[in-house]
């Protein structure tokens, strides 16, 4: 096996959180292979487990099953050859620049003239000198990730992760850090064998990777593999650019399937229940009010994450929220707004309140949230008896988001209200 | 502003509910209280304490001596925190008992363990060593808690994203410690370290001036100096005496708390360079000082140099996180058990000593308790009703608090417990003598907490806020109602909540003293405490101290804590 020329191999990994009625797999039987000089991209929605894979990967963390193999060998500990770039930069606050990139080597025993004089070449090549002795807080987010390339290049790393990278940057800092990151890897200037990135930033893995990796959630999987067979420096209005980008937006937002396959089950009856997707309605009203102003109302799903300045993981909640909602149509990598999406859109406040409040009505999820709380002797219920009911479906994390998103739509509809101070639930008079 | 609040609201509740691991800790308190005590039965009936000359001359010398012992109980009490820190964190089974622990140690008035600390340990060491001994340990148990709670905090609130960067570059556990945990605690440890000695002060001025009957455990050192000057009504060795005390404190306060503020700021988390970072001119004396710059390139840098290259080599890296599976389970087991059995034997001990406590003894404590607790109130009432007002006049003028906070701040750094013979002289011939005193006494100790807090509260008043009430044409009562006292709760909270643990505190000190050679006392439990050690009547002392704890406890949990809880949820505008 050790011939077949991967770097990193992962064998049916799969990662459970908790135990018994709580137990919540965030990623299941992932099988991956990285071979020696290849850029891929991990891409999914938010809780696809794509930083949790990125962690065992280097060893941060070790695998409820499955087998890490790198350059054929099982990893035990962290993988001495590989490093992760965080997206959070993770620089100690208290150290300068420079000292921030000394101290992976210093941790590695390198004596102190060699470990400066290779600290100060590294920032010399990120475009950092001048700023050796500055403290983290002195700099921008786009030079605080430049030092993070830094020291994780000090230890000439063999796999190089990128845990989301760019997305704690203003878009330019990005655009520049990637053009950059992109001439130290096509050029060879460094030692590094591969790269993996985490993003959830379509376009970002279609500019850089050569291969995609797409992941979806409930569990983390991995459901396709795109290769990008397009040369270095690619452009972003080119049509091929734009297919790729086109492809992998389609495979993420699906297809809208028919009613009771799209609205899943309500908690506690066989069949998956129907998370519902963690948004803001007015984003949703602000999505649906512009789909109402363009021709057809129809539009290319990529086309939009620009054209409204979002990102590609917010854009596909909101489309999911829609589609679930019965507002829009999702196939093929394009969004229609249908006769409902428009009335809704074009309506009063007032009105678009009670359509919300009879659309809702329709998901499991709701019917048995209103069952549950029209069946309670005072027509009312605690935040903590919700969320331990629905911990039967989901983790606590995300039984608390999903309570927190329902409340949310039910006190938009007024057919719900909650308070507080005394973390009670009850049914609106006249909503029920 | 905020340098003087962060001492005054040190002792803050962290955990809402009462667990098992409570009771373990209140038991095993229980159980070692017995057993200081049965050590204590051996103690001589006679305790002679030191001549104290009121020469200025000496006065560097008891300076000196105060001093030594403080610095001696800090030495303690960070070796302390550091170790048990480090236990806590990382074993979920020490963490379940020493939480509460630290909480519970926290929040009882740890000097009613002062009458029991000097009879135990004058019972097993020489006299000189004994006294000097347990004031050093009751220094450190006043200082050790929130110390060790900052650095366990500290730990467990490391960002993830660091940790796993100091896993991912290989960092042992001594780059861990230097890189990683220590500059992360930081800043939390020296202010801690801040109110850790101004906590220090009060109880080595306490166990300066102690004593009881013919029981007489004074310490040379600057408390048993002043106490002997009002003794003998002697102003001006007063004046001396309060002089170096102050001196020492803004000595200290100069030279090494600014400073390392100062310096400390570089361990902030914070991304972003604030507006007015803390300035020391001492600290930039020091960092352009030619003979300091060299003393750290030629000496300081090399051999931290070689200490670095030196621990790596011998300390492995850390693996991945989640750790080895636990081994020797069967050891902590037995351990457990073993612990238990001592605790549960010292509390069927201890119960046994409590039956030889008759029934009008019981009902001494039960009206001490009360009378305390109507002294710990009336001097809580006092302090709201002049801190609210005075704190929001403050806090909400810039003018005014440019030229009053310094004042305040020195006024605020005296510790209570030496002004106390003084506060005594001045008020033992009046109506009411020592009870006027000892609410007093409570009131100097407890006051600033409250004030420093108000102060807080109303500059944090948002400035749009103001800007609607004034809009809104509210009347002043309103403006109360709907603005200012709402804003100021949750500061009022914490300021009371330190306040009262205070007032407890002082109960021991202030019922009970003796003054130009005649014994005051006033009904109380602290008075109790006192009088039980002057007679030997061991059983009362362990039945009043005891129930000083508990009831503070008590208090604390079903008032404060809850109070606490709906000034966070409710009051908080950031």
């Amino acid at each position: 096996m050790a011939t077949d020329g991967y770097l990193l191999e992962l064998r049916h990994i799969s990662q459970v959180y908790g135990s018994g009625e709580q137990k919540f797999t965030a990623i299941r039987d992932v099988d991956l292979a990285l071979k020696d000089g290849e850029f891929a991209a991990l891409i999914g929605p938010t809780g696809c487990g794509k930083s949790t894979l990125l962690r065992i990967i280097t060893g941060l963390q070790t695998p409820t099953s499955g087998q890490v193999l790198y350059r054929g060998k099982p990893l035990v500990g962290v993988n001495p050859h590989a490093t992760i770039v965080f997206q959070t930069f993770a620089l100690f606050p208290w150290l300068t620049v420079l000292e921030n990139v000394e101290v992976a080597l210093k941790a590695r025993s390198v004596p102190p003239k060699l470990r400066v004089s290779r600290a100060l070449d590294l920032l010399d090549r990120v475009g950092l000198d001048g700023f050796e002795t500055a403290y983290p807080r002195e700099l921008s987010g786009g030079m605080l990730q430049k030092v993070g390339f830094a020291r994780a290049m000090a230890v000439e790393p063999e796999l190089l992760c990128l845990d989301e990278p760019f997305s704690s940057l203003d878009v330019l800092s990005a655009e520049s850090l990637k053009g950059e990151l992109l001439e130290l890897w096509t050029t060879g200037h460094i030692p590094t064998r591969a790269i993996l990135m985490a993003t959830h930033n379509i376009e970002e893995a279609v500019f850089l990777a050569d291969r995609i990796i797409v992941m979806d959630k409930d569990p983390g999987r991995v459901i396709m593999n795109l290769k990008v067979d397009l040369a270095h420096p690619r452009n972003r209005k080119d049509h091929h650019f734009l297919e790729v980008v086109d492809r992998v937006y389609m495979v993420l937002a699906g297809q809208t399937l028919p009613e009771h396959l799209e609205l899943g089950t309500a908690p506690g009856e066989p069949g998956r229940t129907r998370a519902l997707p963690h948004i803001n309605i007015d984003d949703l009203t602000g999505l649906l009010e512009y789909l109402d102003t363009i021709p057809n109302h129809r539009a290319d799903i990529y086309a939009l994450a620009s054209e409204l300045q979002i990102n590609s993981d917010e854009l596909l909640r909101l489309i999911e929220a829609a589609e679930l909602l019965g507002f829009v149509n999702v196939a093929h990598g394009d969004i229609t707004l249908n006769p409902l999406g428009e009335t809704f859109s074009e309506a009063s406040i007032r009105s678009r309140k009670e359509i919300f409040a009879t659309r809702i009505r329709r998901l499991p999820i709701f019917k048995w949230l209103l069952n549950l709380l029209r069946s309670s002797g005072r027509k009312q219920l605690e935040w903590d008896v919700v969320q331990t009911a629905l911990g039967l479906e989901f983790h606590e994390e995300e039984a608390q988001r999903q309570l927190d998103t329902a409340i949310d739509w039910g006190r938009y509809a007024e057919i719900l209200a909650y308070d507080d101070s005394s973390e009670i639930l009850y049914l609106e008079p006249g909503g029920n | 502003m905020d340098r003087i609040l962060r001492i005054f609201r040190f002792g803050q509740p962290l955990r809402p509910q009462v667990t098992w691991g409570d009771v373990v800790v209140l038991l095993g308190l229980a159980a070692f209280i017995y057993g200081a005590v049965r050590l204590g039965m051996d103690a001589p009936a006679v305790v002679q304490g030191p001549e104290i000359n009121l020469a200025p001359g000496f006065l560097p010398h008891y300076a000196g001596l105060s001093l030594g012992r403080m610095f001696a109980a800090y030495l303690l009490s960070i070796l302390f925190s550091l170790v048990f820190g480090y236990v806590a964190s990382r074993s979920a089974g020490a963490e379940r008992i020493l939480i509460p622990l630290f909480d519970v140690l926290q929040s009882i008035p740890i000097l009613s363990f002062l009458p029991v600390a000097l009879l135990t340990f004058s019972a097993i060491l020489p006299l000189g060593v004994a006294v000097e001994l347990s004031s050093i340990v009751l220094i450190f148990t006043s200082q050790a808690w929130n110390l060790a709670f900052a650095w366990y905090q500290s730990l467990t609130t490391i960002p993830r994203t660091l940790q796993r960067a100091s896993v991912m570059l290989r960092f042992n556990a001594w780059l861990r410690f230097k890189t990683l945990e220590l500059p992360f605690a930081g800043v939390s440890l020296i202010w801690n370290s801040m109110a850790s000695w101004a906590g220090g002060w009060f109880f080595l001025m306490a166990a300066e001036i102690f004593s009881a009957g013919e029981r007489n455990f004074r310490l040379p050192g600057l408390g048993a100096y002043l106490q002997e000057a009002a003794n003998q009504g002697d102003l001006r060795a007063i004046a001396y005496g309060l002089t170096a005390l102050i001196l020492i404190i803004v000595i200290l306060d100069q030279l090494v708390w600014r400073p390392l503020i100062a310096w400390s700021n570089r361990f902030t988390m914070q991304m972003v360079s604030s507006d007015d970072p803390p300035t020391s001119w001492f600290y930039n004396v020091l960092r352009n000082a030619a003979s300091v710059q060299f003393v750290h390139r030629a000496l300081h840098r090399p051999l931290m140099e070689r200490l670095d290259a030196w621990l790596i080599r011998v300390l492995p890296a850390r693996g991945a996180i989640g750790g080895p599976p636990r081994s020797r389970a069967w050891l902590r087991v037995g351990l457990g058990f073993a612990i238990l059995a001592v605790i549960l034997g010292g509390v069927y001990l201890c119960g046994r000593m409590l039956l030889g406590v008759s029934l009008t003894q019981w009902g001494q404590i039960a009206v001490g308790l009360g009378m305390t607790l109507l002294r710990v109130l009336a001097s809580l009432a006092i302090a709201l009703g002049w801190t609210i007002p005075a704190g929001v006049l403050i806090g909400t003028s810039p003018r005014l608090s440019a030229w009053l906070q310094p004042l305040a701040q020195i006024a605020a750094s005296i510790p209570a417990t030496a002004l106390f013979p003084i506060l005594l002289l001045l008020v033992v011939n009046l109506p009411g003598g020592l009870n006027l005193a000892a609410v007093l006494l409570m009131l100097l100790g407890t006051q600033w907490y409250l004030l420093f807090n108000i102060i807080a509260g109303a500059s944090a008043i948002p400035r749009d806020l103001q800007s609607i009430a004034s809009l809104l044409q509210l009347r002043r009562w309103e403006r109360w109602r709907v603005l200012i006292l709402p804003a100021i709760f949750p500061y009022t909270v914490t300021g009371a909540l330190a306040a009262s643990g205070g007032a407890w505190n002082a109960s021991v000190v202030a019922e009970y003293t003796q003054f130009g050679g005649r014994t005051l006392q006033t009904t109380g439990v602290g008075a109790l405490i006192a009088e039980a050690t002057a007679q030997g009547d061991y059983p009362l002392l362990l039945a009043a101290t005891l129930s000083l704890i508990l009831t503070v406890i008590i208090i604390n949990r079903l008032v404060w804590r809850r109070l606490y809880r709906l000034a966070e949820e409710r009051y908080r505008l950031d």
